[in-house]
Order: C-alpha cells, then structure tokens, then sequence
C-alpha cells in the first residue's frame, strides 16, 4: 500500500520537474512570446491573432529577422492578471522568449508591464487602451502600440466641438476604461469648448448594462448630446433600447471604439446612423500598404481584416523593426532600438514610438456610422494621426513615475 | 409622474426576464438540492438556440414564438441528458458535490457554444409585431416589455397550478419539503428529479429565448445572469417560487430607480439587498426553515490521525517538495508557489466548510483583503515585506470577524450566499474605489524585499508560510477546538444541549479560517507583484470551492488533492485548443469515478490493492 502511496506521491511531486524543464530551440530562430485572453474575449482576440500570424509568415518568408525566423509561442491567460503573470515567466525563462507582448485588458496589461519592470524584460503592450500603462504607471520596459484611452477620447472630443450641442450626457462601463474615457473627453472638449455642460452620467456594470433604465436615466436629463463608451453586448443593447425609445432622435452621439468592426458589425442593420465614432473602415482603406494587407489577409483567413488583426499586425511590424534596428536580442539593446523606433511602412502608414513616455503614434480612423446595403460601416472617415492627439513629450515625461 | 411609472414599467420587464432563469433554479435546488452552476449555461444555449431558429424562420409572428418554444424545449431536453448521464449517478454524493459536476458543464458548454455559434455577438431580429414602442402617459414604452411584463406572472401562474393542481406536482412540492420521506412513500425519486430538472432547464432556456429581442446574444450570457440568478433565488427562499418572483421584482425595480440616483450602484445593489433580507430574515423572504439544506453533513466516518507510515510518506513528499528547487527551473518555481498559494487557500476553506460546516461561496474575500491589506500596507506605510506579510493576514482575519459576526447566524445555503454578498460588498468597495484601492487598475510594485527577490528564495519564503499554514490548520483541526467545532458541524442541537456556546466557536473558526486565507493572499500579491480585484472576486471563490469538493471534503487530505490537481491541470490544459471543454471533461470524469471526491477515490483505490495483495 504504501508502495503505491510512495509512488504516487512521487509521480505527484516529481511531474513538475519532469514536465518542465527549459528546452532549448534552434539557433536560428528567435523567438517572441505573446499572452492574450484568448478564451475570455475571443471577439476581439482571434482577429488580432490572425493579424500577427499573418505578419510573422510574411516577415518570416522574406527572409526573417537578420537571417533568423521569428517564432511566436502563444499562450491563453484566461482573462486573470495573475495567470498571465505565471504564463509570461515561463515565456521568457522556459521558452527563451526575447521580449513579451500582447495583451487586451487593461488590467492584465498593467499585470505584464510591472512584470516586465521586475525582471527586466521588454513587453509591448499590443491591446490595452489604458493610459495608465504609459503615463501613471508607465516603466522602462514597457511600450505601448495602440491609439489610447486619451487618443481617442482626443478625436472624439475635436469633433464633438464642433458641434452645437452644450448639454452633454455620458454612458460608460464603470471600470478604468470608462472613466478615463469620461474624464478625457470631459477635459479635452471642455478646453475647446469652455460652454459645454455635463449633465448627466450613466455609469452600467460592465457586460450588465440594464439598458431600459438607462436609456430612460439618460432621457431624463435632455441632453443636446451625448457620449458613449459601452462596447460589445452592452452596446447592442443601449442601441436597441435606445432607438426604441427615441432617445437618438435629434441628438448627437459621440461614441467610442463603436466603429470597430468588433463593435460595429454585431449591431447588422440596426446599427446606428450619424454617430460620430473611432474606428477602422477596413477595407475602405485605399492606400498602397492596407491593400496589399488587407488582401493578404482575406487569401489567408477568408474574411475581411478588424481593428485587432491590424493591432497584432503592427505589433509584429514593430518588434521586427526593432530587432533589425537593435541587431541583437539583448533586452538593453531592444530598449535602445524602441525608442524613437520609426515603422516607416504599415497598413495604417507610420508610425514612431515617443522616447519620452513608450507611446507609439498609430492613430485611429474617426468619422460616421452608416448603412450601405444594409452592412454596417465608417463613412465620411479620416485618418487621425495619433501624434496629434498625444500632449508634448515633455508633458507627457511628467506625468510619468520617476525612474 | 409618467416618467416614474415608464421606469417602473422597465424594472417589472427587467424582473420577468429574471424570474424566468430563477425559478427554474429554485425548482431545481428545491427538489434536487442541487446548485447548478449550469443554469447559466442553459440560458446562453437557450438564446443561441432561439437566435438560430428565428433568424432561420425570420419575420413571421408564429415563427419567432414557435423558436422560442422550441430552442426551450431542446434546452430542457438538454437538462435531461445532463441529468440522466452525470447528475443521477452522484446524488448520493456529499451535498454540494454535484455543483462540481454542474461546474465542469459550464466549462464544456463555453466551449461547444464557441465552436457553433463562434466568438462574435450576435444580435437576433426583435419580436414580430411587438417591435416598436407605444406611448404611455407620453412615455414610449417597447411593447416587447409590456409583453414581458406579460409574460412573468403568467408563467408563475403556471408553475402555480402544476404544483396545486397536478399530482406530479404535489410530488415535487412534498419532496421540496422532505424527500426522503417522499421515496419512503414509494414515489420514483429518479424521476421526479428528472423532471424537476427538465422544468428547471426549460425554464433557463426560455428566459434565454426571450432575451432575444432585447440583447445581442453572448458567450458571456452564461456569467453575467448566474450570480443574481442565485441571489434572486436566496432573497426569494430556496424552493420557493412565487418567493423568486417577487425577489426578482424587487431588485429589478429597486435598481431601475437607484441608478437615477446613484448610477454607480448598480454593481453591487443585489448583493447589498441579499445581505439585509438574509440578515433580518434568515431564511430569505419565503423560505421556510429547514429549506438551507447544503451544509456537509455527518461524514461516514471521524477524521483519524495518520498513521506513522503515513506520515513518514507525507514528511517525504514534504521534503521533496523543499528540496525542488535544487533541481527544478526558475518558472517551475513559480508554478509550485502557486500550487502552495492555491493549497492553503484551499485548506483554509476546508476548515469552514469541511470542520466547521459552514460553506462558504465568498472565501476569496479574506484572501483578497489578505493581499490588499499587504499591498496597501507596502504602498501607503512603506511597509517592508515581512510587515506587510503579517499586516495582511491580520486585516484578513478582522474582515472575517466582521462579516463572520452575520453569517454565524445562518446555515446551509444561506450562509453561503452571505458569506458571497460580504465578498461582491468587499468586490465592489475594491473595484470602485479608485483612489484608495486602484480601482479594477488595481496596486502594482508589490515585489517581495531585495533578499527574497530570487524565486528560489521566495519559494522558501512561500514554502514556510503555506505549509507552516496547512501543518497549523491541520492542527487546529485535532484540537479540542477542532472537535468542538466537528461537533457542532454533526449536530448543533446536541453541542449546544452540553453548555457548548455554538455561535462563537463558529465564529472563531470563520476567522481562523479567514486569517488563514489572508495570509495565502499574501503570499500571492508578493508572488504577482500586483494585486487585482479579481482576487477577492467569484471566480477565485469558485475556483476554492471546486478545489475542496473536488478533493473530498470529508478528509484532511482533500483540499491538499484537489488544490494541486486543479491549479497542475489547468497550467497544462491551457496550453490546448478548447481547454475548457478539455478541462471540463476532466472534472466530469473525475466527479463520476470518485463521487466521494479525489481523497475518497484514493482512499477507496488503496484498499482495493490492499485487498487484492491480501
């Protein structure tokens, strides 16, 4: 009996050592590790996988990175900052990974770029739209690709002062990501527009938004505008909700990320027409780069690019550009090589990271909402150049921790 | 006024798509005792089923209704199979042990739903018909929501008059009430549960079904109901479903009117509403006493002490486990510190539910306060490491005595459902409270000291605490404490008949146990770095949950199993497509080959090969 005790026991403590071992991978590779809530948030996941697989095959067939092929190990962190954690450790002391990237939730990108901050290990933050990864709690190790929170909230507020509406109301997920967002474009159109008032704020639960109740709140306060950041199932329900009771009958809507085709394309023919939005016309895009982008992708995956499969596209691009300029894999090297890193040639055309606080400049398409042939998408749409909506290096070196 | 009465009419449709999902679940644990996780499920397969059917017969009045219909009945046919495949051969497991199974359900079911209906949200057309919106007292109203507001008292009236007025009915009534002596009256138990639970899983799904007209269906249906299904369902009174109805009816409206007022409250409202009815009525509105089945019940046989032999195995595997890192790599360190962290833990909740018979579905709020509390303490007071390691466990064990104090009173699944209200109270505080806490961006820079920065150092650091923990629960539960508490656990009226003062040793121990779960959230924030409000938040308490029932309550060594099993498989699986599917069967097939849990298994399986080398 206790033969067996002792065995299984042994097996039991001996599994982890066995299993675990660092393994060793070829010499010419070079190989990239990459977490994201693959299972938690597949929506917006899966095209932002299919973005960086397509680059990675690209770059790798033309040659790969100073000879050597780039290889990414992908892992689920099941949407909990402290998997991620564990997942990342073993990416970079079992896998051998140079550098990290990935990420969508705020939350667990905060996770990762204290992580990286710790072991010294450089980590793009490829998703998470979170100011706080670059200003208040922005490190050496961490850089940012996509537009954020402020960026955006920037490009609205532009548009938004433009308009005649002063009375504003505000609907936004009551987490981080909401109230940045309020509190950017609040202090964004307030500076352009020193007239406006907010009346209003609706503050839903996260995925739980009680639609009819908040509609009906918002209503309440008759606003001439208002500003919108509920995404995904709490979208399509303040829509539904919203429409039935008239309250986007003459009224402006500004809205976040709702030009998405993530967001947008959910919503079918009940997507809303005339709202001001940030977003990614996809295939609208006619220059030369997004083309040759856009069709590669449609050959490879069989359907059309969304605004993740862009992201983990130029997350690619930009880890590539780095590793060429670095011409090593050392992570001070690495560091050396991001900042000011230039992606001359992207989709969304170029791009830089900002010495002063690791923010890079890829900026967003803002324009309307519309129905063509009952499809809905961006029209009358511009590209935003994300430099211009970012405050001075200097200001932007102020706002962040001292090293 | 008639914009009061308009958001009076949106609360009452809100509180039919409620009451639909919660009375299925309080039949269902009415008469099967059963807490079904899976309710959630059966409400997403619900939605995506009717979404397909509709979209498929699309614009016709008979279509959409006849969709629903169906997509409920496919989904109550479902419940039957669960039912006949997994549940039926477990009931005669220990209480709750089903809620493991019900658990791994939901894991496959993700998973199967993302596999059809794939990973975009999907928005179905509104209601033939009811599509617009008409005016009342000036205010638009969706006639969808009249019809909803319909649609709930008839369906209560319904369930009303199969319970009074069919005899099967009866049945399920008399066996809410005592089921046992229903089978003695000769009633074919199997089948009434199977029909309890097809009710309750047609009902889940029509709930589904009708949410189609007002949200995009979801893989995160599933969650987002099943926490304020259960709390409609306690406010109600277990198994009572005109109790559900009007629970559902409260909240809804109550929240309808708060967020004029109060938009942030949404959050936390429902929970902050069970704990004051569970707190002046233990029972919840129309329970009845005796309906908080749940707790663990009498084991088949006292707790023992090891014997030698057993021992010498356990100091071996102790040591082993010491002298790991000499041969392991860093990561692997890592891992096994989270193994530790998620062992103690477990322990921890062992001693609640397993010693001292009070389940708890909100543990992960002492572990949370346990890693806040350190993280705080190194933030604000520049506290060092070891401070803080100790601040924590001691803010931990203060939140437990707090809420300890309320929970004390109640038993079963009541208390349960407290202890989880105290835990979405603590959440909501946590995830709310931006400059206190960080809000949900939540504290970083918790790195253990310089010394201990290394992770073979801080695995010793976590190897003494957690196992130092588990050794001193493990004591605590051979203590005269210890068998005071196993005592009121088996039976409350005789501990008390002998002068024993029951509420404050249960009380005691919720802290001991709480302390304990403080200080594995301690060892965690070092181990992260970072500290989030998901750690005192329902997946962790879940997660501990499935960990002690997993392992076995009814033995020291289960939570021990479980613990490592849990946190060993899930590091493995999720390496794989379709994990949760993957992981999910494991926990099915775990659950059907040792119904007395992973200890019980062993248990069972040594004295087979004891018996058959004899």
């Amino acid at each position: 009996m206790t033969l067996i005790r002792r065995t299984v026991l042994g097996a039991l403590a001996a599994l982890p050592l066995a299993a675990l071992t660092p393994q060793a991978h070829a010499a010419d590779t070079i190989v990239l590790g990459e977490v994201n809530s693959y299972t938690r948030l597949p929506a917006f996941t899966e095209p932002y996988k299919k973005g960086w697989q397509l680059a990675v095959e690209q770059i790798n067939a033309a040659g790969g990175v100073g000879g050597k092929q780039l290889e990414v190990i992908s892992r689920d962190d099941t949407g909990d900052p402290a998997t991620a954690i564990r997942i990342a450790e073993e990416l970079v002391s079992k896998e051998g990974a140079v550098l990290i990237f990935g990420t969508f939730l705020s939350n667990i990108g905060l996770a990762v770029s204290d992580f990286a901050k710790q072991k010294e290990v450089l980590f793009l933050a490829s998703e998470p739209l979170s100011d706080a990864i670059v200003w208040s709690k922005g490190n050496k190790y961490t850089y940012r690709l996509r537009p954020s929170t402020h960026m955006q909230a920037a490009m609205l507020a532009e548009q938004a002062a433009k308009l005649d509406a002063v009375k504003w109301a505000t609907v936004a997920p009551n987490y981080a990501y909401g109230q940045d967002a309020v509190a950017a474009f609040k202090r964004e159109l307030s500076k352009l527009r020193p007239d406006v008032e907010f009346v209003e704020e609706q503050w839903p639960p996260v995925f739980k938004i009680d639609a009819g109740s908040t509609v009906r709140a918002l209503e309440a306060s008759k606003p001439d505008a208002i500003f919108n950041v509920t995404f995904g199932g709490d979208l399509a329900k303040f829509v539904r909700e919203g429409s039935l009771r008239f309250l986007f009958e003459d009224r402006d809507v500004v809205s976040l990320l709702t030009g998405e085709p993530e967001y947008l394309q959910p919503l079918a023919g009940e997507a809303p027409k005339g709202w001001i939005v940030t977003g990614y016309p996809a295939t609208d895009i006619a220059t030369d780069e997004h083309k040759a982008f856009a069709e590669a992708y449609i050959e490879k995956f069989g359907e059309e690019p969304k605004t993740g499969s862009i992201v983990g596209y130029n997350s690619v691009l930009a880890i590539a550009a780095a590793l060429e300029k670095a011409g090593s894999t050392e992570t001070e090297a690495l560091l050396a090589a991001m900042e000011g890193l230039t992606v001359e040639s992207s989709p969304t055309g170029p791009f830089t990271f900002r010495a002063a606080d690791h923010q890079s400049t890829m900026g967003a398409y803002v324009g309307k909402t519309g129905l063509v042939d009952g499809n809905p998408v961006m029209v009358d749409w511009s590209y935003a150049d994300g430099a211009d909506y970012l405050p001075s290096e200097e200001e932007a070196a102020g706002m962040r921790p001292a090293e | 006024m008639g914009f009061y009465f308009a958001q009076l009419l949106t609360g009452l449709a809100n509180a039919s798509s409620l009451f639909l999902i919660a009375s299925g679940l309080s039949i269902i644990f009415g008469v099967t005792r059963i807490v079904n996780f899976a309710h959630g499920s059966f409400y997403m397969v619900g939605a995506y089923l009717t979404y397909t059917l509709v979209t498929m017969w699309s614009g016709s009045v008979l279509g959409f209704w006849g969709g629903v219909i169906l997509a409920a009945a496919a989904v109550g046919l479902l419940g039957l199979v669960i039912e006949l495949t997994i549940l039926r051969r477990i009931y005669k497991a220990p209480e709750l042990f089903q809620l493991v199974a019900t658990f791994g359900v939901v894991l496959i079911v993700q998973d199967v739903t993302l596999a059809i209906w794939g990973a975009e949200d999907l928005l179905g057309p509104r209601a033939p018909g009811l599509d617009r919106a008409v005016r009342i007292m000036g205010e638009p109203i969706p006639e969808y929501d009249l019809a909803l507001i319909a649609i709930g008292p008839a369906v209560l009236l319904a369930i009303w008059l199969l319970f009074h007025r069919t005899r099967w009915g009866v049945l399920v009534r008399a066996a809410t009430q005592d089921r046992e002596m229903v089978g003695a009256l000769g009633v074919n138990q199997a089948w009434l549960f199977s029909a309890a639970f097809v009710l309750g899983a047609f009902l889940a799904g029509l709930g589904g079904a009708l949410q189609i007209p007002r949200e995009a269906v979801s893989l995160q249906m599933d969650l987002s109901i099943i926490g304020e299904a259960f709390v409609v369902v306690v406010i109600g009174g277990m198994g009572s479903v005109s109790g559900a109805f009007v629970a559902a009816v409260l909240i809804s409206v109550l929240n309808a009117f708060a967020i004029l007022v109060f938009p942030q409250i949404s959050i936390v409202l429902p929970f902050v509403v069970m704990a004051v009815v569970l707190i002046v009525r233990p029972y919840g509105l129309f329970g009845k006493p005796g309906s908080e089945h749940g707790a663990p019940e009498e084991p088949d046989q006292p707790l023992t002490l090891m014997s030698q032999r057993s021992a010498m195995v356990l100091a071996t595997a102790v040591a082993l486990l010491a002298l790991s890192p000499a041969v392991a790599a860093d990561f692997t360190m890592i891992l096994l510190v989270d193994v530790m962290v998620a062992t103690l833990f477990a322990v921890s909740l062992h001693f609640m539910m397993g010693i001292g018979g009070m389940v708890s579905f909100g543990h992960a709020a002492y572990f949370g306060v346990g890693a806040y509390g350190a993280a705080m303490a190194v933030k604000f007071f520049d506290f060092g490491m070891l401070p803080a390691m100790v601040f924590g466990p001691v803010c931990a064990a203060t939140a437990a005595i707090f809420f300890g104090w309320f929970c004390v009173r109640l038993s079963g699944v009541y208390l349960a459902m407290l202890t989880l209200a105290a835990a979405q109270i603590l959440w909501g505080v946590t995830f709310q409270w931006q400059d206190f806490t960080g809000g949900d961006d939540g504290i970083l820079g918790v790195w253990p000291a310089k010394w201990a920065s290394s992770d073979q150092v801080y695995f010793y650091v976590a190897f003494v605490l957690c196992i130092g923990g588990i050794w001193f629960l493990r004591r605590a539960a051979h203590s005269p404490f210890g068998y005071t508490l196993r005592g009121i656990r088996d039976s409350q009226t005789r501990a008390e008949a002998i002068g024993i003062n029951t509420n404050l040793h249960q009380w005691m121990g919720f802290a001991l146990a709480g302390g304990f779960a403080g200080l594995a959230g301690v060892v965690f924030a070092f181990s992260k770095g970072s500290v989030f409000p998901d750690s005192l938040g329902i997946a962790q308490s879940i997660d501990g949950l499935i960990m002690v029932l997993l392992g076995g309550i009814h033995a020291l060594a289960g939570p021990i199993f479980g613990a490592v099993a849990f946190v060993m498989i899930e590091d493995w699986v999720t390496r794989l497509d379709y994990w949760r599917f993957i992981f999910g069967a494991i926990i099915l097939i775990v659950v059907l080959l040792a119904p007395d849990g992973i200890a019980g298994g062993v248990r069972r399986l040594l004295r087979a090969v004891k018996g058959g080398a004899a």
